[in-house]
């Protein structure tokens, strides 16, 4: 588009330059408008109001110039265009990857404090457990070494009760005998019976 | 006839035929501008075509300045035209760079200043107001006209709005040719005179050398100035371009 623009645009002041040229035999005529020439002379005027030159250098800029921007848009800009694009794209891939690895890092941290506090309140329960156990099984032993006890204390009372009784039993005949020996040694002669009486009267 | 060529800071602005060439009349001849856009265009396509050869994903410093440039002028036209003004950035592009690299050519000694000449710089504006307009009339047909008529101006000043809005819009060609070529124009001819002191002055002998170095700082001076005038340049030229190529996409302002 610009191509075309360019030449489109050389031939009009082209013309001018025709005008240019045939100034100078016209002495000052053309150029008076542009240039205070001092002597309306070609070379004497001021260079770049000298219109003689015009098609050349418009022909020309638009030839360098329409080159330049052709290989600027066709070599030079999508290569530029690239390597910052795949400079952008790098950058981000990289800032994405960091955030990714940032959030695993986080998770595995999450998951590790999860674990332990797990493992912390399992040792609780545990030893708390084992505590209770502990004191149950004493308990248990305690009451059975205590009924144990017991049933031995009352065994020896039983015993010693009986071994009372005996004993009781065994001082009514001795007292019965002594008190019999007694009153026939007194030359008394004493009934059985009566013996028996007095001596439970007075145990009574 | 050398001395007054030597002082003669006009004489760095002639025009040589180097291969006559003449059609039908007209004198299509290659010149020394011709010479120097052929230097300028390949300068400034080798330079891009080299710096971006190795592709690399870490620029070298090379590589780095036509990356640089590159994102600048597509900043500069996304910023001024949008995203649809960026059919138009390989034209703002190359014109920019052949801006560019023209004007710093010519601050090297004996270079031709392509720039320099009210013609090229012309041709260049003619190139951007031709696509303004053809692709303004292609897109909007006549709404293009919309252009003209900024929006909420009173009926009464409309005409005179109106007025000063075609003027304006035809002296764009003028004034962005005429900046370019008269910064180029005035920059390099005081260069020539500060540095026409400094050889005069020295053909003088002891004291002209002592006094010599004034101009000779001068002249220092002022190619440092010329280099930022050729970049500015260069820079005013193609965010002219980029306003000119919004109002192409959007006339109704």
């Amino acid at each position: 588009m610009f191509v075309t623009d360019a030449y489109g645009q050389e031939t009009a002041p082209s013309t001018e330059g025709g005008h240019g040229a045939e100034a100078p035999a016209d002495a000052g005529h053309a150029a008076g408008t542009e240039v205070p020439a001092a002597g309306g002379h070609g070379e004497g005027s001021f260079p770049p109001f000298d219109a003689s030159t015009f098609p050349s250098q418009i022909l020309w800029v638009a030839i360098t110039f329409g080159l330049f921007y052709l290989f600027l848009k066709k070599v030079i800009m999508p290569r530029l265009a690239g390597i910052l694009d795949v400079r952008e794209s790098r950058i981000a891939k990289d800032i994405a990857e960091a955030g990714r690895m940032k959030g695993e890092a986080d998770a595995a941290v999450a998951a590790y404090e999860q674990e332990l506090a797990e493992a912390r309140a399992n040792a609780n329960t545990i030893g708390q457990q084992s505590r209770d156990n502990a004191k149950v099984e004493a308990e248990t032993a305690r009451k059975s070494i205590e009924a144990s006890l017991e049933q031995k204390l009352a065994e020896a009372e039983e015993r010693v009760a009986k071994i009372k009784a005996t004993a009781m039993q065994d001082v009514g005949a001795i007292a019965e005998e002594t008190a019999s020996a007694i009153v026939s040694a007194l030359g008394g002669k004493s009934a059985k019976a009566d013996v028996a009486t007095a001596v439970k009267s007075v145990r009574s | 006839m050398a001395t007054p060529d030597k002082v003669d800071p006009i004489h760095q602005f002639h025009i040589n035929k180097i291969v006559d060439f003449h059609v039908g009349g007209l004198d299509l001849s290659f010149t020394n501008s011709s010479l120097f856009m052929v230097v300028t265009v390949v300068v400034a396509g080798a330079f891009l075509y080299f710096a971006t050869s190795s592709r690399a994903l870490i620029p070298s410093r090379l590589q780095s300045v036509a990356e640089m440039s590159y994102e600048f002028v597509a900043n500069m036209l996304r910023d001024a035209a949008g995203k649809q003004g960026m059919q138009f950035f390989p034209l703002v592009f190359s014109l920019f760079m052949f801006v560019l690299v023209a004007n710093l050519l010519g601050l090297f000694p004996y270079f031709f200043t392509v720039t320099s000449h009210i013609i090229v710089t012309f041709f260049l504006a003619m190139i951007v107001i031709l696509t303004v307009v053809l692709y303004g009339f292609y897109k909007h047909g006549l709404h293009f006209f919309k252009l003209f008529v900024p929006s909420g101006v009173p009926a009464i000043l409309l005409p005179l709005v109106v007025g000063i809005e075609i003027i304006s819009f035809l002296s764009r060609p003028i004034s962005l040719s005429v900046r370019l070529f008269a910064n180029m124009l005035a920059g390099h001819i005081t260069l020539k005179v500060f540095a026409g002191f400094v050889v005069s002055l020295s053909a003088m002998g002891g004291v002209g050398i002592a006094g010599a170095i004034l101009p000779l700082g001068m002249t220092v001076a002022i190619t440092a100035l010329e280099v930022l005038v050729a970049l500015l340049q260069a820079y005013v030229f193609a965010v002219l371009t980029c306003m000119y190529l919004n109002d192409a996409l959007h006339p109704g302002h």
